[in-house]
């Protein structure tokens, strides 16, 4: 008992000083104190309620070295991530080329529009009985469902990015006699590109999601099946939690890789508020 | 003033824009007026009088409802790479370097001589050293030097600017309307500047015509021929400025 109440004692009094610090070490120091709260407040309500099953920060610390050590972590971790790249970039090479057209075109937004919008609001996880079905229990199955959760949000970003091109621009281009391939490289793709990134953002945490969902239900290998596999193998919850952290870091650190994206040049001028 | 050619010729222009009620909204109404080569003219109305509108239809972007608009005898149906407009909000393109911006219009002329004109028009218009600069990272006026650069360097025979220093605070917007008529003296283009700022149009123009509120048709026109650079405080202008605000029916005498 007295361990987490000392943490959260030093971390309240830490989140209180903290408010005297330079703003940069601030950013820095408030957020790993509420961290350590809610490590201290989780702890606690274990030693409280005396469970037995449910296991404390310090549990499923162990059982994260557990994973590491008995090199089971990495291969899910790589099966997990595999999917997701080549799902995600499929959907990228398919979806963002596809949008630029739907988007421009008023005869492909016409035909192809009703199509993409009654697909969309199917769940990928929906689908997984067809993947299945079509590509067997693996990764041809887990590409696929990561295709789709990509596709849609990168699709319907492109076409709006692109149809959200202002009129001044337009009408530049135009009288510059900026026409054909010239126009779609150095008008309407530049132009919708820091839309399409954000597009991009999103469907990637959508993919992170659904990836782990998939693993779960349908797949023999991956981070989702890891926590699953983790229940089934003697109600392992330590290794669940621990899994579970582990997917939240990754989230993470994809998300902070596709942002950098939005620091080039050429795109900044999207993301400014005017 | 010696004798010029008739550049710009508008004949019993006249726009009307469909509205949700169903009856139309008149905006021009039978505009007859001619603009010389070489001849820098503004277009003076209060907002709304379809300044925007009549440029537009110069520039070829809309169509007239009824009359026409023909530059050197030719009817104009649609926008000319040579015939460039300075727009009233920013048209320069931000997703690319001033350099990048500026060589729109001469894209296709051969590597050498792009880097050549490029380089004049933007020393002309003072971004010398911020080639290589995003427009993000420009300031308002420097933003619309770039974008006059990029209308320069294609020689245009005519320039729409549509209240191009709108956006722009009172100091450089004085900067940017004497170094427009430096850069004007210089090329002597044909130029369509529409304003609805009064002292404005005074500073400029070698001919000012006035619009009425809409639907706009011209109330009258003032020639100013007087050299630059112009001392607003003389009384000439006193009396000009006068007659600008009698046309436009408004007493500036508050
Ligand atoms: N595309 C359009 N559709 C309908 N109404 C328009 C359109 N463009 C301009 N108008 C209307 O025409 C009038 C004149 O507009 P504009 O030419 O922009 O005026 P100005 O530039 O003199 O302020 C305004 O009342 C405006 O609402
Ligand atoms: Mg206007």
């Amino acid at each position: 008992m007295i361990g987490p109440l000392l943490v959260l004692a030093t971390a309240a009094v830490g989140l209180h000083l903290s408010q005297r610090l330079r703003s940069g070490a601030q950013t820095w120091v408030s957020p790993i104190c509420v961290a350590a709260v809610l490590f201290a407040l989780w702890d606690l309500a274990c030693e409280v309620s005396e469970t037995r099953i449910f296991p404390t920060p310090l549990d499923s610390w162990h059982a994260f070295w557990e994973i590491v050590e008995s090199e089971r972590l990495w291969g899910d971790v790589v099966a997990s991530l595999f999917r997701v790249t080549w799902g995600f970039l499929l959907a990228a090479g398919i979806g963002i080329p596809l949008g630029l057209v739907v988007g421009w075109s008023t005869r492909a937004f016409w035909s192809l529009n009703p199509i993409i919008q009654g697909l969309r609001p199917i769940s990928p996880i929906a689908w997984i009985p067809i993947a299945i079905l079509w590509f067997g229990i693996g990764d041809g199955a887990g590409i696929f469902l990561i295709f789709l959760a990509s596709f849609f949000p990168v699709t319907v970003g492109t076409t709006s990015a692109v149809q959200n091109i202002s009129l001044v621009h337009q009408r530049s281009a135009m009288n510059f006699g900026v026409s054909g391939i010239d126009l779609f490289r150095r008008v309407v793709l530049p132009a919708a590109l820091p839309q399409i990134i954000t597009s991009l953002r999103i469907a990637l945490g959508v993919a992170w999601l659904v990836i782990v969902a998939a693993e779960m239900v349908g797949m023999d290998s991956g981070l989702g099946y890891l926590i699953n596999d983790a229940r089934n193998a003697g109600s392992r919850y330590d290794l669940v939690v621990a899994t579970m952290i582990v997917i939240g870091v990754i989230g993470i650190v994809l998300d902070l890789l596709i942002r950098r994206l939005e620091h080039f040049d050429e795109v900044r001028w999207g993301y400014v508020k005017r | 003033m010696t004798e010029r050619r008739p550049k710009v010729v508008f004949e019993g222009l006249s726009k009307s824009f469909p509205q949700k009620s169903g009856v139309r909204l008149s905006v021009l109404e039978d505009v007859d007026l001619t603009v010389e080569e070489g001849e820098l003219i503004c277009l003076l109305g209060p907002s709304g009088c379809g300044k925007s509108t009549l440029l537009n239809i110069a520039g070829g972007f809309e169509a007239p409802t009824s009359g026409s608009v023909s530059i050197d005898g030719v009817k104009v149906d649609a926008p000319h790479p040579r015939r460039v407009f300075v727009f009233q909000e920013f048209g320069i393109f931000p997703w690319a370097s001033v350099w990048d911006n500026v060589v729109l219009g001469i894209r296709a002329l051969p590597g050498e001589q792009q880097t050549e004109i490029a380089q004049g028009v933007i020393d002309l218009v003072g971004l010398t050293g911020f080639e290589r600069t995003y427009p993000m990272a420009l300031s308002g006026g420097m933003k619309q030097r770039v974008e006059v650069a990029r209308a320069l360097a294609v020689s245009p025979d005519v320039i729409y600017m549509d209240e191009p220093f709108g956006a722009l605070d009172s100091l450089t917007r004085l900067t940017m309307r004497s170094e427009l008529i430096r850069i004007w003296e210089e090329r002597r283009p044909t130029i369509l500047f529409v304003t609805h700022d009064v002292d404005e149009a005074v500073q400029l123009a070698e001919r000012v015509v006035v619009f009425s509120a809409r639907p706009g048709r011209i109330a009258g026109e003032v020639p100013i021929d007087l050299p630059h650079p112009r001392d607003l405080g003389s009384p000439e202008y006193g009396s000009v400025k006068n007659r600008l605000y009698e046309l436009l029916g408004v007493s500036h005498l508050i």
